[in-house]
């Protein structure tokens, strides 16, 4: 077997560890792996602008970025820290929680769409984080802000990752079953959907934990 | 009948506004950048494979010169905030909700109704559909009860895009590099590799190696759903169930929930892990992965767990 395309992925991993731009290090990848698998250097072009073409969708996403720049222009941000701080008792801890379950959920019954970076965390869940945050803790370093911030977008990825398999009727779901059925294993996606459940309770409580003890340590570590 | 190409075209026609203003305001990176992929989106379609590859490599180029910048089109100042935000109350939250109810009640709707004999959307295409007619249903919303000045939704739009910059067209990216890489074979080879590597007659081992491997490929490919097929052809189907009588449904959904552990710990699953730090606006490109580190490796282990007790203990 010739292994030499495997030197595509030690370039991806060699260039985000060097910290060259990403988009040169995934087209070098691309390029060098297709040439060392004995593929012409312009096939692996067409190959690669083929494949971008088709995968179009994925970036339709960024036309939502007018609705929330211009909501942004009339304070979204400001008014969702207003909300937290007139929250008796609202904690950062307290508030990311109740967003892991919100997002688990609503995913689980197929509602991915409702939270997400651009639409969710950047304008109401990280803004909220903040301010609860610093409503407890009082006004934060920049590290840890910025902490607080990406805690705020781990919370969403991890939400999303381990609700959306409870729902049957989802990409991943449908592969399972087609793989397997290819293979002469035939599954209902039901089947396969309530093996989501187990995970999705561990990763509620592993989650939740963290984010607690986060809260707790940005407590000590304020005077 | 409204297909994806719909979608392309009014993406491609944000992009190129935001090019003409990058332009007018004197960023010629950005110009180049935003109006190579307004080309994609607008004549992506006509054009041959090679032409949109070229269009793929110029615009990383640009990219990788270090010419597209954050930009700082006129906006409100933060005290002009504070103010509407006061006087316009929870009310601001309303047009940001229009999008997802749009898209999560007209799927349902779609789906579950006779609506869906209708055949308006392209099959299996409706919620992305029906999300672009959210945002142009909260745009108009929000012009008609704020009144901001015209171009305004561009601009700030402009500002958003270009505190993302390069980066967001790095998923999109990354599933080409998926499309190479499977016509190059890795996944094969990943496979015969770690179907290689398994010790004989551990049921415990095999299925360690079976998720370690799911959340490491996951992580070179930055998405599970690349992963799967080769995890599940090289170990789980061939040895987990076949040999070792394990059940199959509990091998398939929670041996994916390993890979999406690896999801959360790579540079790779950019839409995920690195649009975010910039959305954001994080000095630290990783500093969701840091965050994640924690969840995802006890969660990997639970699901080791899950699958050994589940498929094997409970089912023989």
């Amino acid at each position: 077997m010739n292994y030499w395309p495997l030197a595509g992925i030690a370039i991806v991993v060699l260039g985000f560890a060097l910290r060259f731009n990403p988009l040169l290090v995934v087209v070098s990848a691309a390029l060098a792996t297709g040439v060392l698998a004995g593929l012409d250097l312009l096939a692996v072009v067409e190959t690669l602008g083929k494949a971008f073409n088709d995968n179009r969708y994925i970036s339709v996403t960024w036309i939502i970025l007018p609705v929330i720049g211009l909501l942004e222009r009339y304070g979204l941000q400001q008014r969702a820290r207003a909300v937290i701080e007139g929250m008796r008792g609202a904690t950062m801890g307290k508030l990311l929680i109740a967003y892991l379950a919100f997002r688990q959920i609503t995913s689980a019954l197929g509602m991915k769409d409702i939270g997400g970076h651009a639409q969710a965390v950047r304008p109401l869940v990280a803004p909220m984080a903040e301010a609860a945050a610093a409503k407890t803790h009082g006004d934060l370093p920049d590290d840890a802000r910025d902490e607080v911030k990406a805690m705020a977008a781990a919370t969403d990825n991890i939400g999303l990752f381990f609700g959306e398999d409870i729902f049957f009727a989802i990409a991943s779901i449908l592969l399972i079953q087609g793989v397997f059925e290819a293979a002469g294993y035939p599954l209902a996606p039901l089947e396969l959907s309530v093996w989501a459940i187990p995970s999705a309770l561990c990763a509620f409580v592993i989650h939740a934990g963290r984010i607690r003890a986060f809260d707790r340590r940005l407590g000590r570590a304020q005077p | 009948m409204i297909t994806y190409e719909w979608l392309y075209l009014l993406a491609g026609a944000f992009f190129a506004l935001w090019a003409v203003r990058s332009w007018t305001d004197g960023r010629r990176g950005n110009a180049g950048f935003w109006a190579l992929l307004a080309a994609s989106f607008l004549l992506g379609s006509h054009l041959s494979d090679l032409v949109n590859g070229g269009l793929v490599l110029a615009m990383v180029v640009i990219a990788g010169l270090g010419r597209v910048k954050r930009s700082d089109p006129p906006t409100t100042t933060p005290v002009q905030r504070q103010q509407s935000a006061t006087r316009l109350g929870n009310r601001l939250f309303l047009p940001a909700l229009i999008v997802p109810l749009t898209a999560v009640a007209g799927t349902l709707l779609y789906n579950y109704t006779p609506l869906g004999q209708t055949g308006l959307f392209e099959a299996r295409r409706e919620t992305l559909i029906l999300f672009g007619i959210g945002v142009i249903a909260a745009l108009i919303a929000a012009m008609v009860w704020l009144r901001p000045p015209l171009m305004a939704p561009a601009e700030e739009g402009r500002r958003l895009l270009d505190s993302i910059g390069w980066a967001a067209i790095l998923p999109q990216l990354l599933a080409a590099l998926g499309a190479v890489f499977a016509l190059a074979g890795v996944g094969d080879i990943i496979g015969s590799i770690a179907g290689g590597i398994i010790p004989e007659g551990s049921v415990l081992l095999a299925v360690v190696v079976f998720a370690l491997g799911m959340a490491l490929f996951t992580m070179i490919m930055g998405n599970a759903f690349a992963a799967f097929p080769v995890m599940a052809a090289a170990i789980g189907i061939p040895l987990l169930v076949e040999e070792y009588g394990g059940n199959p449904a509990v091998i398939g959904a929670v041996g994916m929930l390993a890979g999406f552990c690896g999801t959360l710990l790579t540079p790779m699953a950019a839409n995920f892990n690195i649009v975010p730090a910039a959305l954001l606006g994080l000095r630290d490109q990783n500093g969701v992965i840091r965050q994640q580190v924690g969840t995802a490796v006890p969660l990997w282990m639970c699901n080791v767990v899950i699958i050994y007790v589940g498929a094997f203990v409970l089912w023989n």
